[in-house]
C-alpha cells in the first residue's frame, strides 16, 4: 500500500501534524497495520523533499513544538494522479499461499502439500470468523465493517482456492513429478 | 440428555447414496454450520434432522426422544411446533400478503386471526419490513420475501431453526443482513440453528462448522470442529 499517497490524502483537509496524521490514518483505516510514528516522519520528510508536502508553521498544546504540514499544489495533482488511475488487476499470481504449495510439491510429497493446505483453511476460517464477529457486532463503525467486508472478501476467495486445490493437489503433484 | 442428535444416519435416493452413516450432536443455543461440496449430503442431513425424510437407517432423536419412527402426521406437528424452516427461495404462499404468510403457521396451531395477524406483524416490524406487511411476495424483493421467510419461521417461537442455503438466491448485502438478523434473534432467544451452506464467509456466522464429503463427516480438516476461540458466539 502507498502510505505516502495516504498521507497525502488525509493532508487534503488541510495542514495537520505527524500525531495527528497518524491518528487519522488509524481511524480511516481500521484493521490496516497501525502506522509507526517513525514511518510517518520518514514518510513526511520525503515528501517534503519532492515538493508534495510543505510545512505549515508550529503549534504547541501544553506539549513540545509540534510541525504543522500542509499540501502543495504538485501533491494534490499527485494525489488526483493517484486516485484516477486504475490499479493493474493481479498482473501475477503472487501469493505466498501458492509458492508455498508448489514448493512444498517440489521438495516434499503430496502429504505435505495437503497438510499445509488443511492448516491454513483452518487458520483462514478462524480468521473469517473473527472478522465476521467483528462487522456484526453491534457496536460496528461502517469503516470497520467496510475494512472487514475487504478482508472477508480475500479470505473467502483465499477458502475457496484451498478447497479446490486439496481437490487437485494429488494431480498437481504427479504432473510435477513426472 | 441430548438436544438434537443424528446418529449413524444413512439415507439414499434410489441407488444413489446420500448419507452413509452420519453422526452429529447438536446443542440447546448452538449455530451450526453444515458445509461441503455440492452433492455431499448437507440438505439430506438438515431434513432428516428436521423430521422431514426420514432415514433408511440410523436414528434422529429430539430431546432424547426419536423422532425418525414417528408418524408423518407427528413429525408434521413437531416442524409446526418447535421447529421453524427456512429454504434458499422463501417459499411464500403467492397468492397470500406478508403478514398471511406470516400468520399461517400460527393460524395452523390453532391461534385466533387477531392474535396471529398481531404476532405476525410484530415479527415483520423486528425484522424491517412491516412495510411490506400487506403486499405479495410478487411485489417484494428478494431480501424482503427472504426476511417474510424468516419472520415466517420464527412466529411459532422454535426451539430450531432449520436454514438451507437461505441467502443463496440473495445479493450480498441482502444475503447479510438476513443471516445477521437471524443469528441475533437466535442467540436473544437461545434458539439452535442448522445451517447448510457452501459458502465459507456464510459457514463463519456459526459457532461451530461441520462439513461434509461424500455423505459423510468430513474429518480432514473442519469436521466436527470444536468453537474455534475467537467465534461469534
Amino acid at each position: 500500500m502507498s502510505t505516502s499517497h495516504v498521507l497525502l490524502g488525509l493532508l487534503a483537509a488541510g495542514p495537520r501534524h505527524g500525531y495527528e496524521l497518524k491518528r487519522a490514518h488509524d481511524e480511516r483505516l481500521p484493521c490496516a497495520r497501525p502506522l509507526a510514528f517513525g514511518q510517518v516522519y520518514a514518510t513526511l520528510a520525503r515528501l517534503c523533499r519532492d515538493g508534495l508536502v510543505a510545512t505549515a508553521g508550529q503549534t504547541r498544546e501544553g506539549g513540545p513544538d509540534r510541525t504543522s504540514y500542509a499540501l502543495t499544489d504538485d501533491g494534490r495533482a499527485t494525489l488526483d494522479h493517484w486516485l484516477g488511475t486504475v490499479e493493474p488487476p493481479m498482473p501475477y499470481v503472487a501469493s505466498t499461499l501458492f509458492a508455498k504449495v508448489a514448493v512444498a510439491l517440489l521438495v516434499a510429497d503430496v502429504n505435505q502439500a495437503r497438510a499445509y493446505l488443511i492448516a491454513q483453511r483452518r487458520a483462514h476460517t478462524q480468521r473469517l470468523r473473527e472478522l465476521t464477529a467483528l462487522k456484526t457486532a453491534p457496536a460496528a463503525r461502517i469503516d470497520e465493517v467496510v475494512a472487514a467486508d475487504f478482508a472477508i472478501a480475500h479470505l473467502d476467495a483465499d477458502l475457496r482456492w484451498l478447497h479446490t486445490t486439496l481437490d487437485r493437489v494429488t494431480d498437481w503433484h504427479r504432473e510435477v513429478r513426472s | 440428555m441430548t438436544f438434537l442428535q443424528a446418529r449413524g444416519v444413512v439415507r439414499a435416493y434410489g441407488h444413489t447414496p446420500a448419507l452413509r452413516g452420519v453422526t452429529l450432536d447438536v446443542s440447546e443455543g448452538e449455530i451450526v454450520a453444515v458445509t461441503g461440496p455440492s452433492g455431499c449430503g448437507k440438505s439430506t442431513l438438515l431434513h432428516c434432522l428436521a423430521g422431514i425424510l426420514r432415514p433408511d437407517a440410523g436414528q434422529v432423536t429430539w430431546r432424547g426422544e426419536r423422532i425418525d419412527t414417528w408418524s408423518e402426521a407427528a413429525r408434521s406437528r413437531l416442524r409446526r411446533t418447535e421447529f421453524g424452516v427456512l429454504l434458499q427461495f422463501g417459499q411464500l404462499v403467492a397468492e397470500l400478503t406478508a403478514a398471511e404468510n406470516v400468520a399461517l403457521p400460527l393460524l395452523l396451531a390453532g391461534t385466533g386471526r387477531r392474535a396471529a395477524r398481531t404476532a405476525a406483524l410484530a415479527w415483520l416490524d423486528r425484522l424491517g419490513v412491516a412495510d411490506v406487511a400487506d403486499a405479495r411476495p410478487g411485489e417484494m424483493s428478494g431480501g424482503q420475501q427472504q426476511r417474510c421467510a424468516l419472520s415466517r419461521a420464527l412466529v411459532t417461537e422454535p426451539r430450531v431453526i432449520f436454514a438451507d442455503e437461505p441467502t443463496g438466491a440473495l445479493d450480498t448485502l441482502a444475503g447479510e443482513q438476513v443471516l445477521t438478523q437471524l443469528v441475533r434473534l437466535a442467540r436473544e432467544q437461545n434458539t439452535t440453528v442448522v445451517l447448510v451452506t457452501h459458502e465459507p464467509r456464510i459457514a463463519a456466522y456459526a459457532d461451530r462448522e461441520v462439513s461434509l464429503r461424500d455423505g459423510m463427516i468430513d474429518h480432514t480438516g473442519l469436521g466436527l470442529d470444536p468453537a474455534l476461540p475467537g467465534g461469534s458466539r
